[in-house]
């Protein structure tokens, strides 16, 4: 430990702290410019200058970067030190005059008016100072090393090799964070027209995905996160005092025994932007009913407002329904909840901007639920307009001042007969919902069977809608096919309550249907052992004959149709069955 | 009653319980035509089906006999369309042995999702079968096959 005095103060510190950190430590004040505690002291822009007591008179020293000694007398707020910081300040004043971090420095010294006049005078509020935080941090923290400067003294810039745009960026925008004018600017690119609330930037590569989240703890983006770019940076396991940080951490595969699966796998939406008419990705304010989900909610980006891309409130918007669905081009079926949400929406851009039009494109108003009806009646008479009939395309409304950003449906309003083109500047895509994109794999990997749109069978669409065609495997809620809040909580409660029910009872019920070895025919040759997929046939060595394990056995027949012997009954499905049903088929011409 | 009539040949079909039968469950309640002479029986698997059952089937007057089983990897108990697959293929020879044409023996694939192709697989095999004729069994296949050669050059 090293004693010393600062302002008359003693204190101890531990070998190697700065007189700037001890001085922090007794809360006593000195401006800092171009220190950052992340970064290692540089000592550029002199402003935490300092006093040390010397055998002989005094030293002047930069507080940030000069260790403290044993016995050190330090004065922090002399004379001799104001003198020095004025002198600094006021150089910086002559050549940035207007930058709001040196005003405020020259109004803590007491400094109206520099004295000098700096040939390199820059008026810019965020001017670059040359505290060098960016460069420092660039190559000390991020490793990215993809800024530096060139030239020397009052010629010095912060520049990318050869001024070109630097291959080993990797946009963290940690430069711009550091930087104490504002002159270093991070502009996370825009990206298919949305609000750039939309996008996972990377000043959220630590973040809560939502309030409602569960659990409800930061997660990582492994995208925008710099430790995964240039394996550098990890600050917040630094400043994590629960140590609960892992960049390590990576996706685990477990493996569970469990008796019974529910399969509520979920749904995707259409990709809008295989319709190329309706301009999603291609257009600007065009939206899919999720995005403007997302606009709704009161933590969304826009604080649950309606806004246009320009942060303006839309004067009309029009809602098209069935996108994808019920078209025999993409998905037959109904997606049977977008009328619904649909007109959900008209209802709450009616409360939120009063003023604006809303149009409702529809092919049938399906209204199926229970208070739905009324609800489109409330929702018709808010005076929202709606149109029967499928809109053809959404285009640019034209290219004059006044109607820019504006779009125009071509739509045929089939109940006056007429082709119709409507102006508005907001258009919302019902997208269909299908089936996810690895059903398939999910439909093999449990055995389950799929209906013709994609999604998973259940075994009886009225007498078993929840149980599939393996025992112990249920369905519910949009993996099963489209289906609304009300119906998925109802499926799912049933599936759990099936479920429950077989582990209530404490014992199985298994189809009657499977197969036995008649042990006196058996000649032992071993046959159908190797044949069944479930290993449910054992050899019995000391009888030499096979026996059907019949708690494994699911009546499949395939040992029954290659026993060479004939000794293997298949319950239900006997040899004497099928051939009686054979000979009653062919009995009549 | 000088009219020729139209011979309408007797079809077995042996359908897998879990796809094909449920395939044809739903050509049937989504009300789709299909011939009438497939006469179809439920098995558990297409693998159940013993090539005893189809000679039986032969034996007993069928014209022709149709597997269908659930598509490859998709079976309900794992590996059963495989095997019938195996067996069918071999079984065609043994076919040909009997003097029995075997295209009147089809292996077919039908999901449960697909009640159109059950219906048209069912329609085309009755065609098919219907341009062999009836099964004589007496007739060797070469027999049948070279006068209908000559037919042609003639």
């Amino acid at each position: 430990m090293i004693s010393l005095t600062i302002n008359g103060t003693r204190t101890e510190v531990r070998e190697g702290t700065t007189i700037l950190q001890a001085a922090r430590f007794l809360e006593i004040p000195i401006p800092t410019l171009c220190y950052h505690p992340w970064l290692k002291p540089f000592g550029a822009c002199r402003i935490c200058t300092v006093q040390v007591q010397r055998p002989r008179g005094y030293e002047l020293v930069t507080a940030c970067n000069t260790p403290c000694e044993e016995g050190m007398v330090i004065q922090t707020d002399t004379d001799h030190v104001r003198q020095a910081r004025r002198v600094v300040v006021e150089l910086m004043m002559a050549r940035w005059p207007n930058v709001p971090i040196v005003q405020k420095l020259a109004a803590e010294v007491g400094l109206e008016k520099p004295r000098f006049i700096s040939e390199m005078r820059d008026e810019a509020p965020d001017a670059c100072i040359l505290c060098l935080r960016c460069v420092r941090i660039c190559e000390e923290v991020v490793g990215a090393c993809a800024i530096g400067y060139e030239d020397r003294g009052i010629k010095r810039k912060v520049v990318t090799p050869f001024h070109e745009e630097s291959e080993a960026c990797v946009a963290c925008g940690a430069c711009a964070h550091v930087c104490p004018t504002g002159h270093m600017k991070f502009e996370p690119e825009d990206y298919r027209g949305k609000p750039p609330e939309f996008l996972l930037g990377p000043n959220t590569a630590i973040h809560v995905m939502t309030p409602q989240a569960v659990p409800k703890v930061p997660r990582i983006d492994r995208e925008s996160c710099i430790h995964f770019k240039t394996n550098g940076c990890q600050k917040c396991v630094e400043v994590c005092e629960a140590k609960a940080v892992n960049h390590e951490m990576t996706d685990q595969e477990l493996e569970i025994e469990v008796g019974q699966i529910l399969v509520a796998t979920g749904y995707d939406l259409f990709d809008a932007s295989v319709m190329a008419q309706y301009g999603y990705g291609r257009l600007d304010n065009i939206y899919t009913a999720l995005d403007i989900e997302r606009m709704l909610n009161a933590t969304g980006p826009t604080g649950g407002q309606i806004r246009l891309k320009n942060g303006q409130p839309p004067r009309a918007v029009g809602i098209i329904h069935c996108v994808g669905s019920r078209d025999e081009n993409y998905h037959r079926y109904c997606s049977r909840v977008c009328c619904m949400y649909a007109l959900k929406f008209a209802h709450l851009i009616k409360e939120r901007c009063p003023e604006a039009e809303v149009y409702n494109f529809y092919i049938d108003m399906r209204a199926f639920g229970k208070g739905y009806e009324e609800f489109y009646s409330r929702v018709l008479h808010e005076g929202v307009n709606v149109i029967r009939g499928k809109v053809a395309e959404v285009v640019q409304a034209g290219w004059s001042k006044q109607e820019e950003g504006t779009l125009l449906i071509r739509c045929e309003d089939t109940l006056i007969g007429k082709l119709r083109e409507i102006p508005v500047d907001m258009v919302i895509l019902c997208n269909a919902i299908e089936p996810r994109r690895d059903a398939e794999r999910v439909a093999r990997l449990f055995g389950l069977s799929r209906s013709p749109d994609g999604f998973f069978l259940e075994r009886h669409p009225k007498l078993d809608p929840v149980a599939t065609s393996s025992d112990g495997l249920f369905v519910a809620g949009c993996a099963q096919g489209p289906k609304d809040i009300p119906d998925t909580v109802a499926q799912a409660s049933a599936a759990a309550a099936r479920m429950l029910a077989t582990i209530a009872k404490g014992v199985v019920e298994m189809d009657p249907v499977r197969a036995e070895i008649n042990e006196e025919y058996c000649s032992g040759c071993r046959v159908c052992n190797a044949l069944c997929p479930y290993e449910a046939i054992e050899y019995l060595e000391d009888k030499n004959v096979s026996r059907v394990n019949s708690a494994l056995c699911k009546g499949c027949g395939t040992c029954v149709a290659a026993c060479p012997a004939g000794a293997i009954t298949g319950y239900g499905f006997s040899d004497l069955q099928l051939h009686a049903e054979l000979e009653g088929l062919l009995a009549v011409r | 009653m000088n009219q020729q009539q139209r011979f309408e040949p007797r079809i077995v079909g042996f359908l897998c319980n879990w796809c094909s039968y449920t395939g044809a469950d739903l050509a049937g309640v989504s009300r789709m035509k299909s011939a009438p002479n497939l006469r179809t029986i439920r098995v558990m698997c297409s693998g159940r089906v013993d090539p005893t059952l189809v000679l039986r089937a032969f034996q007993l007057g069928a014209d022709g006999v149709l597997v269908a089983g659930c598509h490859p990897g998709d079976c309900h108990y794992q590996e059963g369309n495989y095997k019938a697959m195996r067996r069918v293929l071999l079984l065609k020879r043994v076919l040909r042995e009997f003097g029995i044409d075997e295209r009147r023996l089809r292996l077919e694939w039908i999901s449960a999702s697909e009640g159109e192709k059950f219906a048209r697989v069912a329609n085309e095999f009755t065609e098919q079968v219907r341009a062999l004729g009836p099964l004589q069994l007496e007739e060797a296949p070469a027999a049948v096959a070279e006068p209908q050669l000559e037919e042609v050059r003639a």
